[in-house]
């Protein structure tokens, strides 16, 4: 089966800026994919190049096999939720959503039934002879959407389409965004620089970093195995430890912490010398068997969990995460602890 | 955003000929035409001869006597016609902006609802013809006009106040022409002023009058200078406000320059050379004004 | 505790600005209705220099100068926009290019220049290339200096309006054509006519460069007017005076109406 969209060694450069340094990746049909990363990494760059805003400096860019990469907009069968919605100011909410399908040539009464449909699909209905400025930002954001998705497009693109709704309608956009990919079974191509909008959604992330993709994969694989120091330090929270890896045998490394403590853990292809090991918070145990020493600093209270925030023996500061049950002991600032790390808690980066 | 989408890319050049043609041919060319007319030789009954002379600028700066035999001396009578039109507009500007930040900050700062009837009713004058609005000035401030009748009728005066034909008529005149132009910019300004930093001046134990000197007026100063910009370039040019309200000891550059032109006492080069002086004066004011909102640009 | 936004006296200054700027336009207003033959002396009201206006000995000449001062601002005003929103649809949609500086000076020459240098230099060309002063010359200069009244508040509504609307627009399948005429062109109308408002009362409005080329014979209403007030200001002047503020009032107002229902129900 041909992919949806498959980018090839995708350049783009502003004049001596190089905003995108090759981005090769594959976007499988009927998938939520997200384009995650920090702000200025590249994502909506990437994203206008899909849509036909800005030209590509070089390589490829298919569309169920079909490169488009030099096709104007009006040509390339994708549509855009804009970041602030772009919705025609002068138009009214049934006429926007009904442009495409207008510009398509679709007759009138086709128009209309479909874009009435659309407007169903988002729970507006009755809004549809209202102006644009005479909605709420949610309201806006659904009509945007159906208007995005009324000419049926391929691929749809969203550039941070969440962005400028408060928290509550922001979690139960993410539900509706989601299901309504599945009910229609287009292509998302989602971008975000909130990762736990992009862990929900997603059926696949790619994690960008300055104008380049650090790893793919879904959401447990980037946030469980992540490839590098960069992406295991961007998705959730981690502690980042300088390590010696001594020898590497049978597909174990053995390796000394800071502080003088021996680990193994299990890495398919590292070499021996300093590499960085992450070891999440919440994969730790505190247990007075723990070989591992650590001085608890604080302890900081989070309503579902409990952060502890402590020091190794060398001084590098180590985060815990406890759930805050019934039976948690809560350690007592300046107390010495000992740490349990689970089979699999620890893992070695590339750099 | 601009520029974000390179379709228009192509057509800019195309899109920009027929402003090209219209301004280059009917602006810049006569303009350019005009300097060579200020070095060509003078012919009775106005008009020129095509002979290069510095005769016209000779006669700005340089005196002879009246014979013509004397030893060159400097020439006053131009240069104090000039000197006395730059002084009007400096005059006019301060005024207007004395008057004119005080009226822009209190409409900038009434409720939505009411700012917009605030705002036309300073604007309509400016859309009332010039002329008439002059015309009207002169005939209020008359000896014998409704001002000075209202006066006497009062009795706060017993004669009629001399207006007409006086400085101070001529700069009042100035002063109704341009106000508009004060108080649009500032007004602008102020409207995209943050109210917060005067709150936050407040709060740092700054008093009103403190907060307007330290926060306020170096805020909207890009305004306050636009404003001063707009007023003094056409007051320094102005024609309708001193001939119709000013007499011979008010005579202004605009004036100066038109007599020039008219019948056969015309001096086409000369008329030509003030003309040029004249643009000189304000090119170098607008170059002052592009360093400076540069400037403001730039902090 | 007055807030931040309140300075004592500023009030009073508004209002003496306003005065000044009234009190003459109201009390040529008032005497336009003066019954007397003499312009000091008080008579009643009466209509009868309105009457003078359109049936006394001056009246066919002022209904000339009318004439001419209106279809010369209606071409040249239209003329100007046309112009201009080309100029704006480059300066501000065509990115950067060689030539946009020169451009931008250009485009504000006419703003630069003092008026009665335009006027000198605009008569010495004329004349140079030998075209009779006349309707034509005012209709040439008019056009001109007009085009930056006119640039200015399109080029303001222009840069206002996201490139994302043409974008999201090309995106919904539209051609560049459609895109410009069903989403920018509607989008930039409210520039478009207040660039032509300016331009047309900013041409009306025009009396020194009108003045040095309009060659014998030839008035527009502010000459003509200029004319007779050389020689004293008569009351049918201040009649005419009187339509002219009426006319620039409603005109503007009426804009001014259009635009606050645009602005209600964008
Ligand atoms: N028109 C342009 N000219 C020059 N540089 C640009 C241009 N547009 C984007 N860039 C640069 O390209 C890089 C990527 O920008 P982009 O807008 O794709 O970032 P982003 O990942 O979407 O960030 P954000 O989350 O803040 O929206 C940035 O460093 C930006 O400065
Ligand atoms: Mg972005």
């Amino acid at each position: 089966m041909t992919a949806a969209v498959h980018l090839q060694d995708v350049v783009k450069r502003y004049g001596s800026v190089t905003a995108i340094h090759g981005v090769s990746l594959t976007i499988a049909d009927n998938e939520f994919f997200t384009l995650l990363g920090p702000s200025g990494c590249g994502k909506t760059t990437l994203l206008r190049m899909i849509a036909g805003f800005e030209a590509v400096t070089a390589g490829e860019i298919r569309l169920f096999g079909d490169d488009i990469a030099r096709l104007d907009p009006n040509h390339r069968p994708v549509n855009t939720v804009f970041q602030h919605y772009a919705l025609f100011p002068h138009m009214s909410v049934i006429d926007n959503v009904a442009f495409g399908l207008k510009m398509q040539g679709i007759d009138l009464a086709a128009r209309r039934t479909r874009a009435g449909k659309m407007l169903e699909m988002v729970h507006l209905s009755h809004f549809a002879d209202r102006m644009p400025a005479q909605l709420s930002g949610g309201q806006q954001q659904r009509v945007a959407l159906a208007r995005a998705l009324a000419p049926a497009p391929k691929v749809l693109l969203l550039d941070e389409p969440l962005s400028a709704l408060d928290l509550k309608l922001r979690q139960a956009m993410r539900v509706e965004l989601k299901t309504l990919q599945q009910e229609t079974g287009i292509t998302f191509i989602f971008v975000t620089h909130d990762q736990e909008e992009a862990l929900t959604m997603s059926d696949r992330i790619a994690v960008m970093s300055e104008g380049r993709v650090q790893q793919v994969g879904s959401a447990r694989d980037i946030y469980e195995t992540p490839d590098n120091r960069f992406v295991a330090d961007f998705i959730g929270e981690t502690n980042l430890l300088e390590v010696d890896v001594h020898s590497v045998t049978d597909g174990r490394a053995s390796m000394t912490l800071p502080g003088g403590h021996p680990l193994t853990c299990p890495s398919a292809s590292a070499t021996p010398g300093r590499h960085a090991l992450s070891i999440r918070p919440e994969r730790v145990t505190i247990a007075a068997t723990g070989e591992l020493k650590a001085t608890v600093d604080r302890v900081v209270y989070l309503g579902t969990d409990l952060q502890v925030l402590s020091r190794l023996a060398d001084g590098s500061p180590f985060t815990i995460r406890l759930q805050n049950a019934a039976r948690t002991t809560i350690p007592e600032a300046g107390a010495t602890i000992g740490l349990h790390l689970e089979e699999g808690a620890a893992r070695l980066l590339a750099d | 955003m601009a520029g974000g989408d390179d379709s228009w890319r192509p057509l800019a050049r195309p899109l920009l000929i027929p402003i090209w043609v219209v301004i280059g041919v009917f602006s810049l060319l006569p303009v350019l035409l005009m300097a060579v007319y200020s070095f060509l030789t003078k012919e009775f009954r106005g008009g020129v001869e095509w002979d290069f002379t510095l005769a016209a600028y000779d006669q700005f700066f340089v005196t002879r006597g009246l014979f013509g035999d004397e030893p060159a001396q400097i020439e006053w009578t131009y240069i104090t016609i000039f000197w006395r039109s730059i002084w009007q507009a400096l005059i006019c500007t301060a005024l207007c902006l004395l008057i004119g930040f005080p009226t822009a900050w209190f409409i900038a700062t009434r409720p939505a609802q009411s700012r917009g009837i605030w705002l036309f009713l300073i604007t309509i004058p400016y859309w009332v013809n010039l002329l008439i609005r002059t015309v009207s000035l002169k005939f209020l401030i008359r000896d014998n006009g409704p001002l000075n009748e209202g006066l006497m009728a009062i009795g706060l005066i017993t004669e009629p106040l001399p207006l007409v034909n006086t400085n101070l008529a001529v700069q009042l005149g100035l002063f109704y022409s341009y106000l508009p132009f004060m108080v649009l910019p500032i007004y602008a300004a102020v409207e995209r002023y943050n109210f917060a930093l005067s709150e936050a001046a407040a709060d740092l134990y700054a008093s009103r009058w403190t907060t307007l000197r330290e926060i306020v007026l170096p805020v909207v100063k890009p305004g306050m200078i636009a404003g001063c910009i707009l007023v003094f370039v056409p007051a320094l040019g102005a024609f309708l406000a001193p001939d119709l309200l000013g007499g011979a000891k008010t005579f202004m550059i605009g004036s100066l320059i038109d007599e020039q032109f008219k019948g056969s006492q015309g001096n086409w080069p000369f008329g030509a050379a003030a003309s040029m002086i004249l643009m000189t004066l304000v090119l170098i004011v607008l170059v002052f004004y592009a360093r400076a909102a540069s400037r403001e640009g730039a902090a | 505790m007055k807030g931040v936004r309140h300075y004592p006296g500023f009030l009073s200054i508004t209002v003496l600005c306003l005065t000044i700027l009234y009190a003459p336009l109201i009390v040529i207003m008032v005497y336009s209705f003066n019954g007397s033959t003499s312009i000091t002396q008080w008579g009643g009201l009466s209509l009868r220099w309105y009457g003078e206006v359109f049936t006394g000995p001056e009246a066919s000449r002022f209904g000339q100068a009318a004439w001419n001062s209106i279809t010369i601002a209606l071409m040249a005003s239209t003329a100007a926009t046309i112009i201009a929103t080309a100029a704006a649809l480059a300066m501000v949609k065509g990115g950067r290019f060689r030539g946009r500086s020169a451009s931008f000076a250009l485009i504000n020459l006419p703003l630069m220049v003092p008026e009665i240098v335009t006027a000198v230099a605009s008569l010495i060309f004329f004349t140079t290339i030998g075209l009779t002063t006349g309707y034509g010359t005012i209709l040439i200069a008019h056009i001109t200096f007009c085009i930056p009244f006119a640039y200015l508040p399109l080029a303001a509504r222009l840069e206002g309006i996201e490139a994302t609307y043409e974008q999201a627009a090309r995106d919904l399948y539209a051609t560049r054509a459609q895109a410009f005429r069903l989403i920018l062109l509607p989008l930039l109308a409210p520039g478009v006519a207040s660039g032509w408002l300016l331009a047309f009362i900013i041409s009306l409005d025009d009396f020194i460069i009108t003045n040095f080329v309009k060659g014998a014979g030839m008035e527009t209403l502010p000459t003509a007017i200029f004319g007779s007030v050389k020689q004293g200001i008569k009351p049918n002047i201040m009649a005419i005076s009187t339509l002219m503020l009426a006319a620039s009032v409603l005109f503007v107002t009426a804009a001014y109406l259009i635009n606050r229902k645009g602005r209600q129900t964008p």
